[in-house]
């Protein structure tokens, strides 16, 4: 019997070959940590009598969440991360962007590795082949010290998305109607491998918004395998060091197949306040705004903004409508500057606040909604108070979405601008 | 192990946004002091009905969403003595037990709101003392046990930074 994809990644890096159900020590190519967490991870590391770091290549530190800090605790935090760089070395991000999207940019996961990071959507580097999961601040201070943890090898249930995707329905509209469809703890436990010719025909940034969003259906991971957009992209990204590409065999065992056709997907939007809610967009076309953001690992992407633009150039917002643009990274950033497209944002009514998770996790202290408030967002999760205040609604959608809302005050379908 | 005492349910798909919110989280650092936020968002004041050595009784999907070890520690500083519920997300499953803190997978259905519940940590049983019916929870693998029996990761490692299987 062949392997799956996580199965393969996982014999690499335990030294014999592993099966779904086993428990095993595996070796970490490596770690993340951020700055929103506590205990942070260096806490725990001390607390754990570490003294050095297992190999401070492999171990990374980024300040995202909380940046530039909005009060004090988080400034202190940030003054821990440094100090403890400067002792025990590694390496730290401050103000590059979100986590997620700075650790594949920089060339710290490539194909094949394996990976975690201190957060839920440390999964999103499965788009470029990465088997990377989400731990808590403990596993990451274990993992420090010994450069491996212990993980259950996963079943995987692999994921065909086939059929052409209508202009106007972009990547987050496909995993949020596959979350829909599986439900939030469909995939508890498991592992999931995307594949077919959607996903072959998939950028790296779309790539990246359907791997982000594979723990809102409780994945470990989700996972595509490397094609030749994934190795130019991660070439045109410095990789650090040498890498193994790993691809399932064909005879592979998976728990599950589901076949996804997207030739007739309409625009997908979640609901309050759960992420599987999510439903066609003709369901809520008229729900009247207060805000939207294009934020988050999920989806602000230069793509992201691109789509965006397209659909803002020369326009103006809904007036009393608020509109929140940060982009992801630096590097999205610079482009988005040389493509001029921060001008059609500011020009059309927009905040747009340098690389950070504002606008996305409620501590980050930018963008609370009100009472009552309706927000819509690129971003991945519309729970309860996720957005700092729990008394207001979430609801999730594609950048096109997000955008073509903002225009008319009230949640819009963005297919009518794609029609030429 | 035994452990007596009430039983808080919740529905499923509690996140860790609602066991700990990202607005109390981000502006302290104090465990103790968080745990007095615990379910805020969905039940305000909850943390005051907990008694020392009370369950948190919830459905499928528990503890979903974010990685924060907060969310399992704010639970144990608030003084409850195990969850048990239908499932659990894959992180704050495994956050749990690095922190010493015991969930239990069982049939939940029957168990109401104060039931008075006596938990057999080592047999996994659960008597409803109120109600009168025992539940069996589900064996956790045997590698998993030994590190909530060590009572978490951090004596677990310093015995086996090895990690034996
Ligand atoms: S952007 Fe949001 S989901 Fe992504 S890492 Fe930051 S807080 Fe988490």
């Amino acid at each position: 019997m062949g392997m799956t994809l996580a199965e393969k990644i996982f014999s690499k890096h335990a030294g014999r070959e592993v099966k779904a159900g086993e428990i095993i020590i595996a070796d970490l190519d490596a770690m993340m940590t951020h700055d929103a967490n506590r205990p942070v991870a260096l806490d725990i590391f001390r607390e754990f009598k570490g003294t050095k770091l297992c190999d401070p290549e492999k171990v990374v530190q980024i300040i995202d969440h909380h940046f530039p800090a909005p009060g004090e605790t988080n400034a202190n935090v940030h003054r821990q991360m440094r100090q403890f760089k400067e002792k025990m070395g590694g390496i730290l991000y401050e103000g590059e962007g979100i986590c997620h999207m700075v650790m594949p940019e920089k060339g710290h996961v490539l194909p094949g590795d394996l990976v975690v990071g201190s957060d839920s959507h440390t999964c999103t580097y499965g788009a470029i082949g990465a088997f990377s999961a989400g731990v808590g601040s403990t596993d990451i201070g274990v993992a420090m010290i010994s450069g491996k943890l212990w993980f259950m090898v996963p079943e995987t249930i692999k994921m065909n998305i086939v059929g052409t995707l209508p202009k106007g329905i972009f990547a987050k509209d496909v995993i949020l109607h596959i979350i829909a469809s599986v439900t939030a703890n469909g995939a508890t436990y498991k592992s999931v491998e995307f594949t077919g010719p959607v996903i072959d025909s998939f950028s790296m940034d779309a790539r990246f918004t359907l791997s982000n969003m594979a723990v809102e259906m409780g994945a470990k991971s989700g996972l595509i395998a490397p094609d030749q957009t994934t190795i130019s992209w991660v070439e045109n990204h410095r990789p650090r060091r040498k890498y193994n590409p790993q691809v399932p065999d064909p005879d592979a065992e998976y728990s599950q197949e589901i076949t996804f056709d997207v030739s007739t997907l309409s625009p997908y939007v979640a609901k309050p306040h759960l992420v599987d809610n999510g439903v066609p967009i003709e369901e809520l076309t008229g729900t009247p705004i207060s805000q939207g953001n294009i934020a988050s690992c999920t989806a602000s992407r230069i793509e992201d903004l691109r789509i965006a633009a397209k659909i803002l150039k020369g326009k103006k917002i809904a007036p009393g409508i608020r509109f929140l643009v940060v982009p992801g990274s630096k590097e999205v950033l610079q482009t988005a500057l040389k493509e001029d497209l921060i001008s059609i944002f500011v020009d059309a009514g927009a905040s747009v606040k340098s690389p950070s998770c504002a606008g996305c996790s409620g501590g980050a202290s930018f963008g609370v909604p009100a009472n009552e408030e309706v927000v819509i967002t690129t971003g991945n999760r519309n729970f309860q108070g996720r957005l700092g205040n729990p008394n207001a609604y979430i609801y999730l959608a594609s950048p096109a979405t997000v955008a073509a809302s903002v225009l008319e005050g009230k949640i819009a379908d963005p297919r009518q601008y794609f029609q030429k | 192990m035994i452990i007596k005492g009430s039983a808080h349910v919740f529905g499923d798909h509690i996140n860790t946004d609602y066991i700990i919110s990202g607005k109390h989280k981000s502006r302290m650092t104090d465990l103790k002091q968080m745990a007095e936020y615990l379910m805020e968002d969905i039940r305000p004041g909850f943390y005051k009905e907990i008694r020392p050595g009370d369950f948190i009784v919830g459905g499928i999907n528990f503890g979903c969403g974010s990685s924060r070890e907060t969310a399992p520690w704010v639970i144990k500083e608030a003084g409850i003595a195990a969850v048990i519920a239908k499932s659990f997300a894959r992180i704050f499953f495994r956050n749990a037990i690095n922190i010493g803190l015991p969930v239990l997978v069982a049939d939940i259905d029957s168990i109401q709101e104060g039931d008075e519940l006596q938990l057999d940590i080592d047999k996994g049983k659960i008597k409803n003392l109120t109600r009168s019916f025992t539940l069996t929870t589900t064996a956790l693998p045997p590698f998993v046990q030994k590190i909530l029996d060590a009572g978490g990761m951090k004596s677990y490692f310093n015995a086996h930074p090895n990690f034996d299987l």
